[in-house]
């Protein structure tokens, strides 16, 4: 059981550590500065989390080892993010329609995981989903503007919604290691979280005037380690200071 | 511990932002527990490591823990920090449910720290640092932090 708490808590970690990737490289480059620093911001609590999830993980396996053994030092096939999180920054309709879908699916699954019988993991959702509210927040008053905005920004956030929708019902796809989490009372009930993802995401793409797009196929792979293109140049940058100079810290 | 600060805050003591939730005394063996205000809070390495130097500089064997639970939330700030945090030039928290209003732009709640106009307006709901907002006065036109409400 140990050991699969471990796999759990590298489950939870990897998607806030690769969308708090993506959105660092936009650092210096968000479209104007409140942007920018928002979502650095996020970022950063993104980061925060993923570091209380890796720092109980590493206590949990008892070897010697730090959290950055985690973070830098796994091949991409060790990653069991989902490929939504893993998507790159084409335009700021993107950055902020994969903020919103995985916000949207978040803030759920904090909400869940607080009742986890894992203390430890009750305690670091407890601490996130007041971060997350804020992002939630933040994402869904994007969609709105951008989407009830110019034609421009419409058609921008639209093509977003399109091309990303696909990568969506993964996060609600079960696998054998979530399955047993539940059952122990430690992982949270995806299809719960589901219930309450639909109509949020409706209603703001609604709000938005947005099309709901209607495509059934959908991407998965992620959460198994079997990644998009994408992961290779992200983990390139990653884990270039930990490859280049092991064991080099602040 | 008093004399330790926030490092970006530094008018701010950590006693009186409530980060320091417990405090063992072991004849010359002190365990510290903090907790974090945001997750990702940079600022906590720094706490932690100033600490343990005012206390072992004092004679004390010192152990920093980091705690989650129970989550922070801006009612530990203490009466004199919010006062500090005006005088900085910082807006102290509002209560829930007019810190909502004030971050959806919908209502003057939040007071410029430089003249006290309640015409101000919202910049950006993130600001300088994770817990705080940008604001700007109509008034005096000065920009400010916002301290955010944190429940």
């Amino acid at each position: 059981m140990k050991d699969q708490i471990h796999q759990y808590l590298l489950l939870l970690g990897d998607n806030p550590l690769i969308l708090g990737h993506r959105l660092s490289e936009l650092c210096g480059h968000g479209p104007n500065l409140e942007t920018d620093i928002a979502l650095t911001n996020i970022s950063l609590d993104l980061f925060g989390q993923v570091r209380h999830y890796f720092q109980y993980a590493v206590k949990l396996q008892g070897e010697n080892k730090t959290e950055d053994d985690i973070a830098f030092l796994r091949y991409p096939h060790e990653y069991k993010n989902v490929l939504l999180t893993e998507q790159p920054n084409t335009d700021f309709a993107y950055v902020i329609a994969r903020q919103f879908f995985f916000d949207a699916y978040h803030l759920p699954l904090l909400e869940q995981l607080m009742a986890s019988r894992d203390k430890q993991i009750a305690a670091i959702a407890a601490k996130s989903i007041k971060e997350v509210k804020y992002h939630l927040r933040f994402s869904s008053e994007w969609v709105k503007r951008l989407g009830d905005g110019t034609g421009e920004s419409r058609q921008r956030m639209q093509n977003a919604v399109d091309e990303l929708w696909p990568y969506t019902n993964e996060l609600f796809e079960v696998t054998p290691l979530e399955a047993t989490m539940q059952e122990a009372g430690i992982g949270a009930d995806l299809s719960l979280i589901k219930t309450s993802y639909i109509p949020l995401v409706t209603h703001v793409l609604q709000e938005a005037t947005l099309a709901i797009p209607e495509v059934q196929f959908s991407h998965s792979g992620g959460k198994e380690g079997v990644h998009t293109e994408q992961m290779g140049y992200i983990l390139a940058e990653l884990q270039y200071m930990q490859r280049a100079y092991p064991n080099m810290s602040w | 511990m008093y004399s330790v600060k926030d490092p970006e805050i530094p008018v701010l003591s950590i006693m009186d932002m409530g980060v320091v939730r417990e405090v063992e005394i072991n004849d010359r063996k002190v365990l510290v527990r903090i907790t974090p205000t945001y997750s990702g809070c940079p600022a906590m390495d720094m706490i932690g490591a100033e600490i343990k130097m005012a206390l072992e500089e004092a004679g004390y064997d010192t152990t920093v823990e980091l705690i989650l639970s129970p989550a922070w939330t801006t009612d530990w700030l203490t009466e004199n920090g919010r006062q500090q945090l005006e005088a900085y030039g910082i807006a102290a928290p509002l209560e829930e449910s007019a810190d909502k209003l004030a971050l959806m732009g919908r209502s003057r709640q939040v007071k410029c720290p430089h003249c006290g106009s309640d015409h101000t307006k919202m910049v950006s709901q993130f600001g300088s640092t994770a817990c705080k907002a940008l604001f700007r006065c109509q008034d005096c036109l000065e920009p400010f932090d916002y301290f955010k409400c944190l429940k």
